[in-house]
């Protein structure tokens, strides 16, 4: 399992690399990438903000989950923060399992739990010069993360 | 006693600054203390009930304080 808060762009065969094994036949590799609109508006690029040593910890339960439900430890999950233009990953997450069931629940987990739970925001640039910061998602916070975990499973 | 405030994105650019060290009564809950920092001057628009971590971890309302303790406020997240 691999895990990694980041400001350098993502190499995305490396995250790939770190999960190929022979024993797996399905090999799934998500991107999120910034797109040139939202809500209607032209963005010229968005920065991340985040508490980047929760961050760290954050990413690293939400990976040791997904192992837990997949059964397997070939998950790699990196997040970039800082300043991004378009196209380029701001996360990339890659699973690898010996069939495709449990590769894209794992990886479909980790992207839903990311966008709950991570301790990351996002600013975006507009073309007309203005920025904001953009509504996020409320954690549930009253029991920490077991609670989420408990949550999502049922 | 001696606690660290941490303020992320939004709630950064609100207070002016992303760290203020504060002193707060001794064995405040969280709760307790969301109250004493909105009382403080420039902090009023903290939301009477906002997600917050304690050393890293999220913190539920009725959890106790130590001396040192980081206190992060985070606006809603908003990764990937």
């Amino acid at each position: 399992m691999r895990s990694r808060i980041t400001h350098e762009p993502i190499d995305t065969a490396a995250v790939l690399e770190m999960v190929w094994a022979q024993e797996n036949g399905a090999v799934l590799l998500f991107l999120g990438v910034v797109r040139d609109h939202n809500a209607g508006r032209a963005v010229t690029g968005i920065h991340y903000d985040a508490y980047s040593d929760m961050a760290e910890r954050v990413l690293t339960e939400i990976v040791a989950e997904a192992a837990a439900r997949m059964g397997t430890e070939r998950i790699a999950a990196v997040h970039r923060i800082g300043e991004l233009d378009i196209g380029e990953t701001s996360v990339a997450i890659a699973v690898a399992s010996p069939h495709r069931a449990e590769a894209f629940d794992g990886a479909r987990y980790i992207i839903e739990e990311i966008k709950q739970r991570l301790p990351i925001w996002k600013e975006e640039h507009y073309l007309d010069g203005d920025k904001g910061w953009l509504d996020g998602r409320v954690p549930m916070a009253a029991s920490g993360s077991d609670r989420m975990v408990d949550d999502d499973a049922r | 006693m001696q606690l660290s405030l941490l303020f992320f994105a939004l709630y950064r650019d609100l207070a002016g600054t992303d760290r203020k060290v504060i002193m707060a009564p001794q064995g405040v809950t969280v709760a307790e203390l969301v109250r004493f920092v909105r009382a403080l001057p420039g902090l009023d628009w903290l939301p009477a009930e906002p997600v917050v971590a304690v050393n890293q971890e999220y913190a539920a309302p009725d959890l106790v304080l130590k001396y040192a303790d980081e206190v992060a406020f985070l606006p809603p997240v908003a990764g990937g």
